[in-house]
Order: C-alpha cells, then sequence, then structure tokens
C-alpha cells in the first residue's frame, strides 16, 4: 500500500517539477498547486498508513486498544492544505492582474523591474 | 479494565503547575500584534487613527520583547507549552537568548518602520492595510524566532509570507506586479520544500519538537546519514531560498526595489535574516552533524552569495536596486559563520544578524530620505545631497561605512569575528571572500557617496560648481519637514554607532546564544526538565 502511494507521489513531483519549468505563469501556477498536494500525500505517508480504524478510544480505557490511524499526520496536512489553497488562491489573482498590466503570462518577457536596457553606473563625472 | 471513576494522574502528560506570570511574555509578541492588527484592520477607513494605533502596538511589541529577552537573561530558556500538554506532545514556544534578542531587534526595526511608514504611506496605502500587514508581518516574524516546534515554525513563515506579498503589492503598479509575480513563486516553492523536509523528518523520529529532535539525532549512531541527509539538504535549499544565498537570490533583486521604500526598509531588514535564524537553529540546534557534513558546500554558497551580493551592487546605478544586492552580501557573511560553526563563528553570524537587521533598514530609509530630496533614485540623476543637509550626508556616511564593516561602526565587530573564525578554522578562500566583499561593498558605497552627496549636482553639471538643488515636490517637502522620517532613521544610526563603540553587550548576548546552541542542554532541560 505504502509503496503504492510513494510511486503516485513520485509521479506528482515529476509532472509539478515539469510544470513549474515551464515559461508560462499559468503553467508554473498549476505546477505549484500540484506540488503542494504531492506534498500533502508525503506528509500523510510519512506518518505510515495503517488501518482505517479511526483513533478513538473506547469509554473506560485510556489508550486505544487496537492499532488505529495516526491523527496528527492528518492535523498537519490539514494545515497544510488550507496555507496552499489560500496563497494558490492569492497567486492567481496576482498573475491574472500581471498578465492584465503586463500583456503578458511569459516569464522571460516580465522585465518591467528588472528592464534589459540598463545602464552601467556612471564611471566618473 | 478500569473504571471511568479512577482518577487519573494528569501530570504524566499534561503541565499541572500554574504558569509563571512573566511567562506570558512568551506568547505576548504574538498576541500583541495580532490584537493590534485586527484592530488596526477594523479602523482600516480612518486614516488618521490608524498609524497612531500601529505605532502604539508596535511600541508595545518592543517593551514586550524587551522584557521577554531581560527574563531570558535572568531566568535562562523558558518553554510555554500550548494547552499544557508536556512536550513533545504540545506545541512548544521555547524562547533562548538568540530568540529573544532577534526578536527585540526585529520589533525595534518594525516599530522604526511604522514611524517611517506615517510620512510615507499615503492615505491609500493605509486604508489597502499598510499597518495590519505590517503587525501581522510582525507575527510571523516574531513567531518564528520564538517557538520550538518545527512544523510551527513553517506555520509563521506562512504566516510572514502571506503578510509580506500583501505588503508587497501595496499600491498595485505595475511593477510592483511584476516583482511580485517573481517573489511570490520562489518563496512559495521554498517553504514546499522546508515542508517535504518537516513531513520527512516526523517520518524519521515521529516528532516535531526541536529539542526532542535534537536528542533524538543525536542518539543515532551515525546522525548525518541515510534519510537525514535528505532532509538536510532539503532544509539548507528550502532556507537558502529564504535567505536569497546563491545560486537562488533572484527573487530579491527583481522585487526589493518595488514596492515603498519602507516596505523595502523592513523586506530587507527582517524577511532574509528569518531565513538566516531557520538555517543557524536547524543546523546548529537540532542537525549539528549535518552541518559538518555540508560544511563545505555551505562555504562555497557562502562565497558564492558574498562574491554575486557584492558584485551585482556595483553594476547598479540605482540605489535601492544597490541595496537590494547589499542584503544579499550580508547573507553572505552570516553563511561563512555556519559554514565554520565554532562557537566563535556561529556568535559572529548571530551579530552580523543583528548588524544586518539594523543598518539594512536604515539604508533603505536614507535612500527614501535621497528620493525625498533629490527627486530619484537614480544615481546620475542625484547630486548635490551635501549642500542640501550636512547631518543627513553624515548619517549616510556613517551607515555606508557600517555596511562596509569599517570601524567604528556595528559591521566591523561581526565581520573581524567572522574572518578570525573562518581563518582559524583553516577556510582560507571562505574569509578572504568576506574582505573582498566587504571592499567591493565600500566601492558601491563609495560611488553613492560621491555622486548623490559630494558631487554639486546631477549629471551634466560641471565639475567644481554648484547646482542648485531642486526643489522638491510639496509632498516630499511636507514629509521631511515632519519628525516621522528623521526619528525613525536617528534611532537605527544611534544603534549603529552605539553597536560600533560599545560592541561588548552584544558580543556578550550573541556569544551567549551561539553556546545556547552548541551545547543545547539549558534548551533541552528547559522543555523536558521542569516538570518531567
Amino acid at each position: 500500500m505504502e509503496t503504492g502511494v510513494v510511486i503516485l507521489i513520485g509521479l506528482f513531483f515529476t509532472v509539478a517539477v515539469y510544470l513549474m519549468l515551464s515559461q508560462q505563469l499559468v503553467r508554473m501556477l498549476l505546477g505549484i498547486a500540484i506540488l503542494g498536494n504531492a506534498v500533502n500525500m508525503l506528509i500523510f505517508t510519512n506518518g505510515r498508513l495503517i488501518r482505517e480504524v479511526p483513533p478513538l478510544i473506547p469509554e473506560n480505557l485510556y489508550s486505544p486498544d487496537v492499532v488505529t490511524a495516526n491523527p496528527l499526520p492528518q492535523a498537519l496536512v490539514l494545515t497544510a492544505i488550507v496555507i496552499s489553497f489560500s496563497f494558490f488562491a492569492f497567486l492567481l489573482v496576482l498573475a491574472f492582474r500581471a498578465y492584465q498590466e503586463l500583456g503578458t503570462d511569459g516569464v522571460n518577457e516580465m522585465r518591467l523591474a528588472e528592464p534589459e536596457d540598463d545602464q552601467t553606473p556612471p564611471q566618473g563625472y | 479494565m478500569a473504571g471511568s471513576s479512577v482518577s487519573v494522574d494528569l501530570s504524566q502528560a499534561m503541565a499541572t503547575a500554574p504558569v509563571a506570570a512573566g511567562d506570558w511574555l512568551v506568547v505576548a509578541p504574538s498576541l500583541i500584534t495580532i490584537l493590534g492588527g485586527s484592530l488596526c484592520l477594523m479602523l482600516r477607513k480612518n486614516t488618521d487613527l490608524q498609524p497612531k494605533v500601529g505605532i502604539g502596538f508596535l511600541g508595545l511589541l518592543v517593551l514586550a520583547n524587551l522584557a521577554l529577552l531581560i527574563r531570558v537573561l535572568d531566568h535562562g530558556v523558558i518553554t510555554m507549552v500550548m494547552g499544557s500538554w508536556l512536550p513533545p506532545f504540545g506545541i512548544a514556544f521555547t524562547v533562548d537568548t538568540l530568540g529573544a534578542m532577534l526578536s527585540l531587534i526585529g520589533s525595534v526595526v518594525a516599530f522604526c518602520a511604522g514611524v517611517f511608514g506615517a510620512a510615507t504611506i499615503d492615505n491609500t496605502g493605509r486604508r489597502y492595510g499598510f499597518y495590519p500587514f505590517l503587525l501581522l508581518l510582525m507575527t510571523g516574524v516574531c513567531g518564528a524566532f520564538l517557538t520550538g516546534d518545527i512544523f510551527n515554525l513553517y506555520v509563521w513563515f506562512e504566516v510572514l509570507l502571506i503578510s509580506s506579498y500583501g505588503l508587497l503589492v501595496l499600491g498595485n503598479d505595475r511593477i510592483q506586479l511584476d516583482g511580485a509575480v517573481k517573489y511570490g513563486v520562489l518563496n512559495l516553492v521554498g517553504t514546499n520544500l522546508f515542508l517535504i523536509g518537516t513531513g520527512m523528518l516526523y517520518g524519521i523520529f515521529g516528532t516535531l519538537n526541536m529539542a526532542d529532535l535534537a536528542q533524538k539525532v543525536a542518539a543515532l549512531e551515525d546522525p548525518a546519514s541515510g534519510t537525514l541527509a535528505t532532509v538536510a539538504a532539503l532544509y539548507f535549499l528550502a532556507f537558502a531560498m529564504k535567505a536569497a544565498a546563491f545560486p537562488v537570490n533572484f527573487w530579491l533583486p527583481a522585487s526589493y526595489h518595488t514596492p515603498n521604500v519602507v516596505v523595502s526598509a523592513v523586506f530587507a531588514g527582517l524577511l532574509t535574516k528569518v531565513g538566516v535564524y531557520a538555517l543557524i537553529r536547524v543546523f546548529v540546534l537540532i542537525l549539528p552533524a549535518s552541518r559538518g557534513y555540508l560544511s563545505d558546500v555551505i562555504s562555497l554558497v557562502a562565497i558564492g552569495t558574498l562574491l554575486t551580493g557584492a558584485l551585482g551592487a556595483l553594476a547598479q546605478s540605482e540605489v535601492r536596486r544597490l541595496l537590494g544586492y547589499l542584503v544579499i552580501a550580508g547573507i553572505g557573511s552570516m553563511l561563512a559563520g555556519l559554514a565554520v560553526g565554532s562557537t566563535l563563528a556561529i556568535s559572529g553570524a548571530i551579530f552580523y544578524a543583528v548588524h544586518s537587521i539594523i543598518v539594512m533598514t536604515a539604508l533603505y530609509m536614507a535612500a527614501g530620505v535621497m528620493e525625498m530630496m533629490g527627486g530619484s533614485y537614480d544615481l546620475r540623476k542625484l547630486g548635490g545631497l551635501y549642500q542640501k543637509s550636512a547631518a543627513f550626508a553624515a548619517v549616510f556616511l556613517a551607515l555606508a561605512f557600517a555596511v562596509s564593516g569599517l570601524p567604528p561602526f556595528s559591521g566591523f565587530w561581526p565581520k573581524v569575528m567572522l574572518v578570525d573564525a573562518a581563518f582559524s578554522d583553516g577556510r582560507v578562500w571562505l574569509g578572504t571572500a568576506i574582505l573582498v566583499s566587504g571592499f567591493l561593498t565600500t566601492l558601491a558605497m563609495g560611488r553613492i557617496w560621491i555622486f548623490a552627496f559630494w558631487r554639486g549636482g546631477p549629471e551634466g553639471t560641471p565639475d567644481g560648481q554648484t547646482a542648485p538643488v531642486t526643489a522638491g515636490t510639496a509632498v516630499s517637502e511636507a514629509q521631511l519637514s515632519g519628525g516621522a522620517v528623521w526619528l525613525p532613521l536617528g534611532i537605527l544610526t544611534a544603534l549603529v554607532i552605539y553597536f560600533g563603540l560599545q560592541p561588548e553587550w552584544m558580543l556578550e548576548l550573541s556569544t551567549q546564544g551561539a553556546s545556547g546552541l552548541v551545547e543545547p542542554l539549558g534548551y533541552l532541560r528547559s522543555v523536558f526538565g521542569v516538570q518531567g
């Protein structure tokens, strides 16, 4: 089970890296979204995929009597999902605004902050 | 089976003793900034009241951090756990000298930026939320400095990152959107790498508490091998991206000159240093064996960062872009300390971080004042500022000397420590790179001095003559006439001079911070010893 998931995570990372190497901002953002999901699955798998038993403690015991799923990675992943989702939303809006203002979504053409025809500093006066 | 009526010994899992009143200071910085940020958000439309509230809360933050540092110096490392669950189960805030000191300096810088922003941020910027973003940025920065849990560190990183996005696009200029795209994408990739490393660390050890991790790593037979080497490499890449180290520094020169100058000042002071702090915390406290294993790589990265920063600065004619490269050069010096790794080197890196936080913020503010006086950030169009204000020229000269590492200012002492540590460790190239980088920085700063201050007027003014300095616009004259510009610049310059003339205090603090990381007994005892 874990081996299968690990291979899937590897595929996710491959796709994410491939997309992020693109010159189109939209593809890069898709790559980032997939990267976030790959990381979430990686954390989840690192908590060991044991059983589908919920981590509930029977009423008269102090610890669960059978091996249960690990609840901590779920909490971590939940945090990471919220964060990566909000960042992705922000970056989407930012990319759209940049496309509106700069008229391009190719990262090589975005040279407004660092112009190509930059002058060298004055040598003397 | 035990009945539910049997009493449970809670002290095995929970802290039963009430938290000492002074220990609440540990969470005070985060609480103050979140409260202040929310209040400023509610006052969004009240552009007159908002700066007062914002600056008031930032002042409160400085006081809380000062009290926290004093308490840490008196009582040693302080730990507070959320929900009273004993570590490693509860999320721990563990404050040592290093964290408290950086948190204090960071809040001083933020306070100065809040005051400076009262002059440079117009009503539109206030309505768009300069003060809420600044306060929430400080939540992230202080949280990152004070937390004792590595996943929590990730969360604080994201808090400060999302606030910095808000500050970066404040004003919505075309150039800002361009810079923000590069800043946003690369920093998000960096935090994802950090998260991968954290997930793997959890998979290996089943814990996220830094002190617990440090113990478990130290107990391994070969603490630098196997999966841990991967984790260490991921952490190094992730934090190097955050710190803008060579060769992953491209986002910084692309974005730091685009926002309002006070935003650049805060970013230059704080953001990259949080990355350096995370590097020091992770590699000296948690993964010391991996640091030794990676030290040659770190050394190369440091040399590359020192030289790209200084050479990049020499190639710029725009003052803010030049300063952006100097931020990178400073990061190289701190990485040099991490590469050597002795107590002397680490304390040099910590001292340098404090110096760099102050001086880079002050320099960006000075660049803002240059623009208000001379009407441009371009070295070709500046000139004659010495005639306009000799006092400001003196302030700039002090800052220029400090950032180049010349005595008698604050940059000199940490550089001496770092060069000394590098040479005595046999890393001749590293020590030489620090010195060469300092020399090139002196040239770049000297160029600003000659062109903007010393010569008579902008390009085209005949040599030896003085062009009448063009009167600034009504807006910039009004900004300059108030104290809101000069007070923060004065405070920061005074700190630069004070740390240069009286370095003993900072030396002692940074040595204490470094030895607390190299031999983390006090740290571990604070987390586990009290109730356990």
